[in-house]
């Protein structure tokens, strides 16, 4: 088991350092810093102007020597001017260039400055990330519970009325993507078309007050994208199980349908469902992008979206490290737990 | 003029039959699914026959049939009545929209009639015509299959998709075209956006936009996939911990993240999508190579005339679209379009290793591959005609699932205004356009994505039921 950890350990590492260097590589082509270039300085900068920019900031030495400070291997760049004053990667502003440290990046714990929002980056992740932990929280507390109780009501009489109704519900949710169901749901819920003002249509006063009025549309938007599959998984296993052998027994012992789905049944039907939100994590991410951007709630999918438009290079390498590593470590837990639940499994 | 109501003349008689018939199909339904809990009581007769007695749950049973079939014959009758009434004031919008539509209901009837009656010649597609099910899924993906056709000829719109008309901003649906002239079509059937375009005739010509890059983009990405998984399940060892490295490695990538750094302008300027595309587009060339190869090569005048002809067609499209280069000129695909056609792919293609992968892996223990193997038939051979022809079943229900993954990601990509023009008439930046007077006018937004919603819900009934039909077998 330590093995089988280690190892996964180290084919995540090695996952995350080909997925930083690939979005490092694709911000690092010329074209997006040229982009970058003259939306920092002048829109109308000529292209000598724009190459001195670049060089100025450290942008033009060889990829892997950028990527290796940004990870903090290699000593961050200095540059003496024409003043004789020192510029560097590790030197912020005002700061005595014979104090600066040799290494700055992301081992030393400094994940550099974002170029939109003029801030640490660490800092717009940590508070950006904070409010999307509240709105997947109560994505998770409303989608889990209904997911897994249309699935096991679905799939604890096969080819019933229910069962049918159901199916169908959770065929539709996972037809309709966010961006379909948001819309829908604000012009029922909050437009003036319908008159029913139930709700608001933006989740912006949520990052700091967050109240059933303001915030039950965007968790309601991601969760029943997300919750038709979860329900149809829950369903599949929850009838493969209700077939086995000992249900059978069960019932021929005189057990209540009730007791059966409860005490029986319900244990081994829930062991799949748990891999499959694991690895829904990941999808939930790009839900939460979209969600954001429609409800404007400035949390880290509509952080993604900012740094992303910008090229703000920085930002997007943490924003990209999370995302990878919210997917690498879903996938392990996954893993983990299955053998936990399941204990006919064994990792070798 | 007055603007068209919903549903003309018909409305007085059948909306109150349609509001009464929803309502009491709702009721009917919540009452049967309570009252299914309470088990019906059955009687055991003198000479040994059972007999059960209708209880209340049975009654509401018949209710919901009832009141179903009253449901679907007066939406009928909105269409075709709207078709038969004349004149556009009294057809109403309803049936002013079914009118148009016209060259697809036809379309559509001779489909099913054919396709009925020549159901048990035509193999899995002809069971999709047993179940229910199946059949309603079919009939949404064919009726957008027809509307973007006939939207490619520019039969169904009313007006161009990209003029604004002035005085139409914002206007609700049904409303009459501002200074319409002899030869116009008189009314935005569903209301004018914020640029004051006919949110109808975009959201008809927005199906084609789905339908030119959804269904090849799917076809490529199982190209990729399948050529890629068989020989990783098949051999396994140092090439399957490799492949199965680089897919999950594009699949630990937030799609999302992917997008914003691929489908920019700027990377469309340092040609790395045609990079993409040259390797991308190599494989259904190779997997057709190969195809024909491990099949004919004992008849090698047979297999030269196959591979032949695979390797200048595809040689000559691949060409125009990777490298627009075509030497005759014909094909080509413009940089925007190709980069969002690439990163479908990409994003697409590692899932589609990955089952593949774990079907292969499953079927390679077979007799019949161990038969193929004893006979001394080629790895190939044995991968593309003894496998993949048993692991189709799961194969085609997975295509159709995915080709309404690709269309929300191509919708999601047309909401973040990824790659696509910004007049373009795609239903993810209709959508976009739209959300922002969502609150005042949601008419523009909600006509594309009720469209979106049903063509990916069609798409996934018709693997419901094409999974239900091939598990029969």
């Amino acid at each position: 088991m330590g093995l089988f950890i280690l190892r996964r350990a180290g084919v995540m590492l090695l996952t995350a350092l080909c997925l930083t260097f690939i979005v490092f590589f694709l911000t690092n082509l010329f074209p997006n810093l040229e982009k970058l270039a003259k939306t920092q300085g002048d829109m109308r900068m000529s292209d000598e102007q724009v190459i001195s920019w670049l060089d100025r900031n450290g942008y033009l030495q060889p990829l892997p020597v950028k990527y290796g400070q940004w990870l903090g291997i290699l000593p961050g760049w200095t540059l003496e001017g024409d003043d004789g004053s020192i510029a560097g990667r590790c030197i912020s502003p005002g700061m005595d260039p014979a104090d600066a440290p040799r290494f700055c990046g992301v081992l030393q714990g400094d994940w550099g400055d974002s170029t939109v929002f003029k801030d640490e980056v660490s800092s717009i992740i940590g508070t950006r990330l904070g409010l999307t932990g509240k709105l997947m929280f109560w994505v998770m507390v409303l989608m889990v519970p209904s997911a897994l109780l249309v699935g096991v009501l679905a799939g604890m009489r096969e080819g019933s009325k229910l069962d049918r109704s159901l199916s169908t519900f959770s065929i539709a949710s996972t037809a309709t993507p966010e961006y379909v169901s948001g819309v829908i749901f604000i012009t029922l819920f909050a437009s003036s078309a319908t008159g029913l003002k139930w709700f608001k249509g933006t989740a912006t006063s949520a990052a700091e007050n967050a109240t059933f009025e303001n915030f039950f549309l965007p968790v309601l938007t991601i969760s029943l994208y997300g919750m038709g599959y979860i329900a149809r998984m829950t369903r599949a296993s929850m009838t493969e199980v209700m077939t086995a052998q000992y249900i059978r027994t069960a019932r021929l012992k005189g057990v209540s349908f009730r007791n059966i789905v409860i005490k029986h049944a319900l244990r081994n039907a829930l062991i799949a469902p748990f891999t499959v939100i694991m690895l829904q994590f990941p999808w939930l991410l790009n839900g939460v992008v979209i969600v954001e951007t429609l409800f404007n709630y400035k949390g880290f999918g509509w952080t993604l979206v900012q740094a992303a438009s910008n090229n703000d290079i920085e930002l997007l390498l943490a924003c990209s490290v999370v995302a990878v590593f919210v997917v690498l470590v879903t996938q392990l837990i996954s893993d983990i737990g299955y053998v936990f639940l399941n204990p006919r499994i064994r990792i070798a | 003029m007055e603007p068209l109501s919903w549903t003309g003349i018909l409305g007085p008689v059948l909306n109150p039959i349609f509001l009464t018939a929803w309502a009491v199909f709702f009721l009917a339904a919540l009452a049967q699914i309570i009252l299914s809990f309470i088990p019906g009581t059955t009687n055991i007769q003198g000479n040994a026959t059972l007999t059960a007695t209708r209880g209340p749950g049975d009654y509401a049973m018949l209710v919901v049939k009832w009141s179903f079939a009253v449901i679907v014959a007066t939406t009928l009758a909105y269409l075709i009545g709207g078709i038969l009434v004349p004149g556009i004031e009294s057809k109403g919008i309803i049936g002013a929209v079914s009118t148009r539509l016209l060259p697809v209901w036809i379309a559509l009837v001779a489909t099913f009639a054919f396709s009925i009656a020549y159901k048990r010649k035509l193999g899995l597609y002809g069971k999709l015509f047993d179940s229910p099910i199946g059949m309603v899924g079919f009939g949404i993906v064919m009726f957008w299959v027809f509307t973007g056709f006939c939207a490619a000829f520019d039969l169904i719109i009313t007006h161009d998709p990209l003029t604004q008309v002035s005085g139409m901003k914002n206007k609700v649906p049904g409303t009459p075209l501002a200074g319409a002239e002899a030869g116009d079509y008189a009314y935005y059937l569903l209301g004018g956006d914020n640029l004051a375009r006919d949110v109808f005739s975009r959201m008809i010509a927005g199906s084609w936009e789905v339908l030119k890059i959804a269904p090849f983009a799917t076809v490529f990405a199982f190209m990729v996939g399948i050529t890629l998984g068989l020989p990783a399940g098949y051999y396994g060892g140092r090439l399957d911990t490799f492949l199965s490295f680089l897919a999950n490695l594009v699949l630990a990538f937030p799609v999302i993240l992917l997008f914003y750094l691929l489908v920019t302008p700027e990377i469309v300027l340092t040609g790395i999508p045609t990079y993409m595309a040259a390797v991308l587009f190599l494989f259904p060339i190779i997997f057709l190579v190969v195809l024909f190869n491990s099949r004919f090569y004992t008849q090698p005048s047979k297999r030269n005339i196959y591979v032949a002809i695979t390797l200048v067609v595809g040689l000559w499209i691949y060409l125009g679209i990777a490298w627009d280069a075509d030497p005759l000129g014909i094909i080509s695909l413009p940089g925007n379009i190709l980069v969002v056609f690439v990163s479908v792919v990409f994003v697409n293609s590692p899932t589609v290793f990955r089952i593949v992968r774990g079907i292969v892996l499953d079927i390679r223990t077979r007799d019949y591959v161990a038969a193929g193997q004893t006979r001394g038939e080629g790895a190939w051979y044995i991968m593309l005609w003894e496998i993949l022809p048993n692991a189709r079943g799961p194969l085609i229900v997975d295509f159709c699932l995915r080709i309404g993954y690709t269309t929300i990601l191509l919708g999601t990509l047309g909401f973040f205004g990824l790659g696509v023009s910004p007049e373009s008439p795609d239903w993810g930046s209709t959508i976009n356009d739209g959300r922002r007077l969502l609150a005042v006018f949601p008419h523009p937004a909600l006509a594309p994505a009720i469209a979106l919603m049903s063509l990916v819900l069609g798409l996934n009934l018709l693997a419901d039921g094409l999974r239900e039909e091939s598990l029969k077998d």
